[in-house]
This record gives structure tokens, C-alpha cells and sequence, in this order.
């Protein structure tokens, strides 16, 4: 496979633009991403990209151009981008094209999300008995985790304490705010143990990214950060994932540690040598699972780390430095490839306030989705 | 049974056996699995009906306390008349780990690997759904 490397990114703001779609925020984003890698619209060989909510992403080439390149829909679900983001490094990995790129929109209405059943293949009875929901899932993962492994309430809070002061630097992101420990703590509880500011908030937003061979990357003397590893993997047997009436009672695999060892293999490194981390949070504990998940620390070690503080920015591994999902909210479609995003401002020493110390050589990032998969991609300068 | 709940109709045919001391039906697939709910359709091929067991323990909770959005169908209208209610995965030794209303109890009540027991609950004015509640020293 040859080296692919990411040499334009562009963002449409997350949060609420009343007077855009879905879509134009995603076409915001592709222009951007263009300008920033010195390209035409006309240059693209080649598009991969998706929303939940916001149509098709193939028609953005009425807005782009009608250059006639292959445009492929992708779909799955809050791993959307994870998956854009691996089938556009596939494409230029395999030699098959030069120049890709992925691209992920959303535009939710307020609220929490509200998935059908016959979607997922469930009965009825599931969700209109109201147990289909994504927010409780969170919930119930991260009350038993913290049972089993020691988490306490108060580190929850510091998870979304972290986001909020990360948030204030990113220009990109919904809520700019810092929130104190006590507000997040005591604010009203949507499933117990997690307050409203646990949780991330449906949004929108629009991300993009260019992908380039590195004879392209050469030839247009572009600023590239290396693609390691791209790793996306679908749950193993006997998991505990979203939406579920019932759960074995043999303890199975995850997909994010699947994923995760899958990366890391390829990229030939291990966790100890990641410099900073984007990882799903979707909810405070979401975070905290998917650092062990991921190889960061063991179960029950992130206590001791967020009190610590060694996730903030100035820390020994920051993660989530844009504020992550807690702070941008999450338009589905644009989500993983924020944090694809983030991990290239971040190595490209762009990030301004935000930016990580020291000049990180190496970034992870990490997307979990319905109904359970997880996509990790490992960037190298 | 909590209040009423045997006389109302259950919210879905067969997810629980209609005998004085009801019990959630799952499957059991040639390997041998338990699986809840019973599967329906082609994917029901080859399942036996399998009617689990009454008790169980506490695997996880949590509480509803917003009203979900369709499909949800409590009863109630919006989101001011709404009553919160605590749901999780109770455990079903040696068969599968089914997700349920949780009644008869309080937040502050439940702990991991707690007793629990099966029941009816009201779920509106003219249907019944499945719950677990800590188990009753009788």
C-alpha cells in the first residue's frame, strides 16, 4: 500500500447556522479544505462522504461542479466520517487514484436523537416503551464501569470541565464557555449518573479533508501529514453495543479495542506513542471507557488521570483538545472527521491557543457508532 | 404484579408467557444460546421458545428523566407531565442479560449484583410491559 497524507482541511463552524443546510455547510467545508491544499474542485479524482440527517453528500456536485467524478455515499451512522475517511485513504493507497476526498455534513433538530426500531431491526415494543435511546446506553455502560472499576461522579464532571475550557479555543467549536466543575456537577440529570452537561448535544457542522499520494503531495509542494493507520472494525460476538434489549452473559470483544490494536499495528506503534488523542465523547463517560479502549491506561486508571489533569492540553497525553464532542456537539456525518481535523491542525502547530506543547509527532483519533463500530486513524508527521 | 398490570393487555404478543407466574420468553438457538426477545420471522428458524427465569441480579441502571420522542408512547402528552422512570440490565444466571423497566424501587436503592425478580407494570391506561424489582423476602 502507498503512503497517503492528508494536505487540506476545512470546517464549517459546528453549533447552529440557521441559514445553512446540512449540505452547503459541507460544501463551506470542501471549499475551504481546497483552498487550504491550493486546489480546484476540478483536481478531485475522486469523493467519499455521508450525513445522517442532511441527504445524500453525492449532490454536493451541484454546488462543487459537475466534473464528473465517482462520489460515493457513505453511511454509518455516528462512525460516518471514520468510514469516508478510510475508503477515501483506501481509494489513494491503492494506487487507484491521486487526489480524494471525504467529506461529512449533518444538521440535527434539537434534542436527543429518536431512532426507529425497524431501522436497527428491533421489535416495536423497544422503543415505544422508550429504551431505545442512545443516551441511555451511555448510562448504563458507565454506571456499571464505574462500579466495577472505581470511577467517581466527581471525575465525570472533570471530563466535561476539560471540554468546555478546551472549547474557548477552538474557533471551530459550539460552546465556547468555560462551565465550573460545581454547575456541571449539579446540573439537572438525564440518565443517572450523567448531568446535561455529560452529555454532547445532536448539532451541525461540516467537515472536509484532502487526501494526496506523496508523489501528489511533492508535486504540489503541499503541507501533508502522513495517514499511519486507518482502522475501521464492525462488533465481534457477544459485545455490549447501542441499542440492545438483551446482552450475553459470556463477556465478549469490543469493536474500538478491535479497531484500535488494528491501527496500531499497522502504524507500527503502540499507544505509549501517541503525542494527542481525539476520542469519542459522546458522554463524560464515553471518554473515560474509551481511554482503556484505546490502550491509553487501564480500567480505572483514569481517576487518577483526570485528577492529575494529564488529559488537558498541557498534559501527558492530551485528548480531545477542540473541546471534542461535548463542546462541538454532534452533527453525525462530520463528527469523526472533526477529530481527523483537530489531529491535523494539532501536527501542523496551528492550533493557537489550543495547541499542544512540543511539537506532536503522532495523533490518534477514535469514532464509535451505531450499531456498534468503531473507526480509529493514526496521523504522522 | 403491580397494580393491575395481568389485566391489561401486553404491550407486544409473546414477550412473556401467559401463565399465573409469567415469564419472559427468549430463544434458545441450536448452539445452544439464550437470546432475548424470541426472534420473529426467518430469523426464528431453528430457535426454541425458551421461558426465562424469574430472578436474576442487577447488571446496570440508569434513569429516564426526560421524555423520550417518538417512538416512544407513555402516558404522557409533553414533557412537563412526564414521570421519570428507571430502567437497566438485570442478569438471568446461565441464560442471557435482558434490559427492563426497573420498579418497586429508588435510585439510591439499587446496587450492583442486587436480587431482582420479574413482574408486570402498568405501562398506560391499557397496556402492561415487563419490569424487574428487587426481590421480596417472602
Amino acid at each position: 500500500m502507498n503512503p497517503v497524507y492528508i494536505i487540506g482541511a476545512g470546517i464549517h463552524p459546528f453549533g447552529r447556522t440557521d441559514t445553512r443546510t446540512g449540505r452547503e455547510q459541507g460544501v463551506f467545508a470542501v471549499r475551504q479544505a481546497l483552498a487550504d491544499a491550493g486546489l480546484e474542485w476540478a483536481d478531485l479524482e475522486c469523493a467519499y462522504g455521508g450525513s445522517a440527517s442532511s441527504g445524500s453528500a453525492d449532490i454536493m456536485v451541484n454546488d462543487l461542479g459537475l466534473t464528473g467524478l465517482p462520489f460515493i455515499n457513505v453511511a454509518n451512522g455516528c462512525a460516518t466520517g471514520g468510514s469516508a475517511l478510510a475508503s477515501a485513504q483506501w481509494a489513494v493507497a491503492s494506487g487507484a487514484f491521486d487526489l480524494a476526498l471525504a467529506v461529512g455534513f449533518d444538521k440535527h433538530p434539537r434534542g436527543a436523537f429518536n431512532a426507529s426500531p425497524a431501522t436497527y431491526g428491533l421489535p416495536e415494543w423497544y422503543g415505544q416503551t422508550g429504551m431505545m435511546l442512545t443516551t441511555q446506553f451511555f448510562a448504563l455502560k458507565i454506571q456499571r464501569y464505574m462500579q466495577l472499576h472505581g470511577i467517581t461522579r466527581r471525575t465525570l464532571g472533570l471530563v466535561a470541565e476539560k471540554a468546555f475550557s478546551n472549547g474557548v479555543h477552538a474557533e471551530h467549536a459550539w460552546r465556547r464557555s468555560a462551565v465550573d466543575l460545581d454547575t456541571i456537577l449539579e446540573a439537572p440529570m438525564i440518565n443517572d449518573p450523567l448531568t446535561k452537561f455529560m452529555f454532547c448535544s445532536p448539532a451541525e457542522g461540516g467537515v472536509a479533508l484532502i487526501l494526496a499520494s506523496e508523489r501528489k503531495m511533492r508535486e504540489l509542494g503541499a503541507d501533508g501529514v502522513r495517514i499511519a493507520a486507518v482502522a475501521v472494525k464492525t462488533r465481534p460476538p457477544d459485545s455490549f453495543e447501542v441499542f440492545q434489549p438483551a446482552v450475553s452473559v459470556k463477556e465478549g470483544g469490543k469493536p474500538t479495542v478491535l479497531a484500535s490494536r488494528k491501527a496500531y499495528e499497522l502504524a507500527g506503534m503502540g499507544p505509549e506513542d501517541i503525542d494527542v488523542a481525539q476520542i469519542q465523547d459522546t458522554e463524560s463517560g464515553a471518554e473515560i471507557m474509551h481511554m482503556a479502549e484505546n490502550g491509553f491506561c487501564k480500567d480505572g486508571e483514569q481517576e487518577q488521570w483526570l485528577a492529575e489533569g494529564r488529559t488537558r492540553v498541557d498534559g501527558k497525553l492530551p485528548i480531545n483538545t477542540d473541546g471534542g464532542c461535548l463542546a462541538c456537539g454532534e452533527p453525525i456525518g462530520a463528527s469523526g472527521l472533526r477529530q481527523v481535523y483537530e489531529n491535523t491542525v494539532q501536527l501542523r502547530g496551528r492550533g493557537g491557543a489550543r495547541q499542544v506543547p512540543g511539537s506532536p509527532k503522532t495523533a490518534y483519533s477514535h469514532v464509535y457508532g451505531a450499531p456498534g463500530l468503531s473507526g480509529v486513524a493514526i496521523l504522522q508527521r | 404484579m403491580t397494580g393491575n398490570a395481568i389485566t391489561l393487555a401486553p404491550i407486544a404478543p409473546g414477550l412473556w408467557t401467559q401463565e399465573p407466574q409469567p415469564r419472559l420468553l427468549g430463544g434458545k438457538l441450536a448452539s445452544g444460546e439464550i437470546v432475548f426477545p424470541m426472534p420473529e420471522g426467518d430469523a426464528a428458524h431453528g430457535v426454541e421458545p425458551y421461558p426465562l427465569s424469574r430472578r436474576g441480579t442487577l447488571w446496570s441502571w440508569t434513569s429516564q428523566d426526560f421524555r423520550p420522542k417518538s417512538p416512544y408512547e407513555g402516558p404522557s402528552e409533553g414533557p412537563h407531565d412526564f414521570k421519570p422512570f428507571l430502567l437497566g440490565y438485570v442478569e438471568l444466571p446461565g441464560e442471557v442479560i435482558v434490559e427492563s423497566y426497573i420498579v418497586d424501587a429508588t435510585l439510591a436503592d439499587l446496587r450492583l449484583g442486587m436480587a431482582m425478580e420479574f413482574t408486570l407494570t402498568p405501562f398506560d391506561a391499557t397496556r402492561a410491559t415487563f419490569a424487574f424489582r428487587p426481590e421480596t423476602v417472602s
